[in-house]
């Protein structure tokens, strides 16, 4: 082998994935280097914002790292409730029960804060392997030597050598796209997330969500106040802050042409939650990621030669309704991919590790909440177009809406049970119908009306910071016909039809005669959210090492 | 590998710090003092050096007692082991060959002699770039000045390092010398850290740094003309051969131009505007107008 600077473990990505396989592979004395591209852990990511330990879980963040819920996390949330909406009318359900399934504690965190405080720690205990971590720099892609995966390649450093390579390196993986695992070609398989943290007072939260010291609240919201689109709205409970957000289905987000920004407006401004955010609106941040949908993209090996791929580059998020979960998974999936390769090194067979890995995935049960069986044995008939408008029609016909209305004592009960959660169609019906239909039947309407301006897309990309790589763009639009990309100019959260300050603009070329409609990129607002990889066609890449946009909260 | 860094306590240039007299001469005593900021690019030369090949890295300056929190600014910003203030009342009013006199001369009193010097690029009061030349004469090392990049191969005790000749960016030579050697930094020097084991180092360097900044005096020594062992005569004001006669401000250039004050809500004065920049860039006022 050529002389690479050479380590037994390389981990890419130092989000609570990242951070848990760095944590094992330190536990197993095991020589670890953890490569990060920001300027600090946390400044990349951004999350919904609730992180869950599961009961059946393996290994959770606060067995790996102690003191994380004192010191890194935000509040438990002790309450879950849906609120089903259509025009002003509300009908709500406690989904406590559904929360708290499976749940040996769930708190809300700001990615930030929450990351940074881990990169202290991985870089503590790797360090004493002999390893560390290093923010601010680049892997751009796989080494090989006469085809094999040997290492990784980076912006900033030389080429480095491992004998095992774990990729944490998020939803836009560089490394399992270099290995052929995952691409960013059918918006199906992806969701959108934009989020608003908003400053309000430990008090203030205290008041207008009735809880207490060490108690939060999350609310999700469903039905008619999207355009349509298929998805919700969340809001949780920081210490003194919320996350408020809303994630939609990228397919449906394209098709609808709807612009993300607008539609988290729609939730901002919604007269329920004028209870909550009161006369005194004041957006911290906005922000947007791509987020995977396990049940379709979840790699069932994700593993290529000495890579094992963790976390959301392997599709490691579970959304299922009113399920939320991702962090944890990626969490108990970086701790076991460490842990097969480390008893792989222990059998000499260290090959090995990949398929061990995914062997744990599946004897854990990790596999199965992220594929859920009931979601693949009905998908055929519930996500089949005839069978949608069946049951589309029934719903919203008098016999659909007189069975919601003798199901309703037993609605809330429905809603609490987890396998029925997993199995949700992928479908208009779980997210709008249903929901609109179960508000206009049962629900009350809202009497408040909402104070809330939130501010415009020029100045929310104006709050962010940048550090802009000037001529050095990381993104390049391949195709900039409109029917190649124009979708982004909607669908990108930072670009918006009309406005002239963000990531994608159409433009009007005039040639001979003839006029052209084509897209045009500018990448300085470019919040790195992936969306553009998926609905354009681009040649698609992070920026470097500590360049581009840096999030102070996540 | 041993380095030394030589620094200097300059006035505080940045508006908002610095004050000037009615005659327009600096107040010195109402100007804060800070480390000279050519010398930061001469601490990273050394840094480069300590993380690649190990050693230890010394800060030393001559000054006034109050230059020990500039020697606490070099350790903050960057690293060092430790730190040395030579500091008497015989050195005051040192022109630049007095300094590099005593500053040699301390050089010369460590325990060992250093394998590289460090200097930056002249300062930004005296603004001459004379001492470290001059302090290099007396120690007769090699001397590669204008330096951007360096690697050093300790096996044979050679330095190579790009420098930029006649300090332009355009033109850069590679050149070699044998240690001990002494090197002026340029103001366009940037360390580089391609290994992560070198980048890790650095880490564990900053982290003792911050560690050990607030206790900066534990780590400097204080040296007077009698521990360096020079004549009185040949340092301070006595051992100057230059005397600055007087100084004299840049007088300001007269405003003399015709000005005329247009209000935006003028429309008949923001036309004339609009006129008088037409035909300075040959466009068509009425055009606009229209538009």
């Amino acid at each position: 082998m050529s002389d690479y600077e050479h380590y037994e473990a390389l981990v890419v990505g130092a989000g609570p994935g990242g951070a848990a396989a760095a944590a094992t592979f330190a536990n197993y004395g095991i020589e670890t280097l953890v490569l990060e591209r920001g300027a600090e852990a946390g400044s990349k990511n951004v999350s919904g914002g609730l992180i869950y330990a599961e009961e059946s879980a393996p290994y959770t963040i606060d067995d790996l790292f102690p003191g994380f819920r004192e010191e890194a996390s935000e509040r438990p949330i002790t309450k879950y409730r849906i609120h089903n909406l259509a025009g002003d009318k509300v009908e709500s359900f406690d989904l406590t029960k559904l929360h708290e399934h499976d749940t040996e504690w769930s708190d809300s965190v700001l990615r930030r804060k929450m990351d940074s405080w881990l990169e202290d720690r991985v870089h503590e205990r790797t360090r004493e392997t002999g390893g560390g971590l290093l923010t601010g720099v680049h892997v751009t892609g796989l080494l090989r030597e006469e085809g094999k995966i040997v290492g990784v390649e980076t912006d900033e450093l030389d080429p480095i050598t491992a004998d095992v390579i774990v990729a944490a390196d998020g939803v836009n993986s560089e490394l399992a796209r270099d290995a052929g695992l995952m691409d960013w070609d059918e918006p199906e398989e992806w969701f959108q997330g934009v989020k608003a943290v908003v400053d309000m007072p430990n008090d203030v939260i205290a008041d207008r969500f009735d809880v207490g010291e060490d108690e939060g609240a999350a609310h999700l919201f469903s039905g008619d106040l999207f355009q349509g689109v298929r998805g919700g709205g969340f809001l949780y409970t920081n210490r003194d802050t919320l996350s408020l957000g809303t994630v939609f289905h990228l397919d449906s987000l394209v098709a609808e042409q709807a612009e993300p920004h607008e539609l988290l407006d729609a939730m901002l401004t919604h007269p329920l939650l004028a209870q909550w955010l009161g006369d005194d609106y004041t957006e911290l941040e906005y922000s947007a990621k791509l987020v995977p949908d396990s049940k379709k993209v979840a790699l069932r090996e994700p593993h290529f030669g000495r890579l094992l791929v963790v976390g959301d580059a392997a599709g490691q998020m579970q959304a299922q309704g009113p399920i939320i979960k991702g962090m944890n998974h990626a969490v108990t999936a970086g701790a076991l991919a460490a842990e097969a390769y480390a008893q792989a090194k222990s059998r000499n067979e260290p090959e090995k590790a990949g398929t061990r890995y995914a062997h744990l995935l599946r004897s854990e049960g990790v596999m199965q909440k992220l594929r859920p069986r009931g979601y693949e044995m009905f998908r055929g008939v519930t996500e089949d177009d005839g069978v949608t408008d069946i049951v589309e029609s029934v719903l919203t016909s008098f016999v659909g809406r007189a069975g919601i209305r003798a199901l309703s004592g037993q609605l809330e009960r429905l809603y609490n049970v987890p396998a029925l959660s997993s199995m949700i169609p992928d479908t208009q019906t779980p997210y709008v119908t249903l929901p609109t239909v179960i508000a206009e039947e049962l629900g009350t309407p809202v009497r408040e009306t909402s104070s809330v301006t939130p501010p415009s897309l020029e100045e929310r990309i104006g709050d962010l910071t940048y550090d802009t790589d000037i001529g050095n763009p990381h993104i390049t639009v391949l195709d900039n016909s409109w029917e190649a990309s124009g979708a982004a100019v909607a669908a990108c959260p930072v670009s918006a039809v009309d406005f002239g300050g963000g990531c994608y603009r159409e433009e009007l070329v005039r040639t001979n005669g003839s006029e052209e409609r084509v897209v045009s990129l500018d990448t300085q607002p470019c919040v790195e959210c992936g969306t553009c990889a998926v609905v354009a066609d681009t040649e698609w890449t992070h920026p470097r090492g500590d360049k581009g946009v840096e999030f102070k909260w996540g | 590998m041993h380095t030394v860094v030589l620094t200097k306590g300059v006035p505080d240039f940045r508006e908002g710090q610095v004050s000037f007299d009615e005659d327009g001469h600096l107040e010195r005593g109402k100007t804060p003092t800070v480390m000279n900021p050519n010398d930061q690019f001469a601490l990273e030369a050394a840094l480069q050096t300590r993380v690649r090949h190990g050693g230890n890295v010394s800060v030393m300056s001559m000054g006034p007692p109050g230059y020990k929190e500039v020697l606490q600014e070099a350790m903050e910003s960057v690293y060092a082991d430790d730190l040395y203030l030579v500091s008497d009342r015989e050195m005051a009013a040192a022109d630049t060959w007095a300094t590099a006199i005593t500053l040699s001369a301390a050089i010369e009193n460590l325990d060992e002699m250093p394998d590289i010097i460090f200097a930056g690029f002249k300062t930004a009061d005296g603004e001459t770039g004379h001492t470290g030349p001059q302090a290099n004469w007396c120690l007769d090392m090699p001397l590669v000045t204008h330096v951007i990049s360096l690697d050093i191969d300790e096996e044979e005790r050679t330095l190579r390092a790009k420098r930029l000749v006649e300090g332009d960016i355009e033109e850069i030579e590679t050149v070699e010398v044998s240690l001990p050697a002494f090197v002026v930094t340029d103001p366009e020097f940037v360390p580089s850290y391609r290994s992560a084991g070198e980048r890790l180092t650095l880490k564990d360097l900053r982290a003792a740094t911050t560690e050990r900044a607030p206790d900066y005096e534990d780590y400097l020594t204080v040296w007077d003309h009698a521990d360096i062992n020079v004549d009185p005569d040949y340092i301070g004001l006595d051992g100057s051969p230059t005397i600055v006669s007087s100084v004299d401000p840049i007088p300001k250039a007269p405003a003399e131009r015709e000005a005329t004050m247009v209000e935006p809500e003028d429309v008949d004065g923001m036309q004339e505007v609009l006129e008088a920049m037409q035909s300075a860039v040959g466009g068509d006022a009425a055009a606009a107008e229209g538009d």
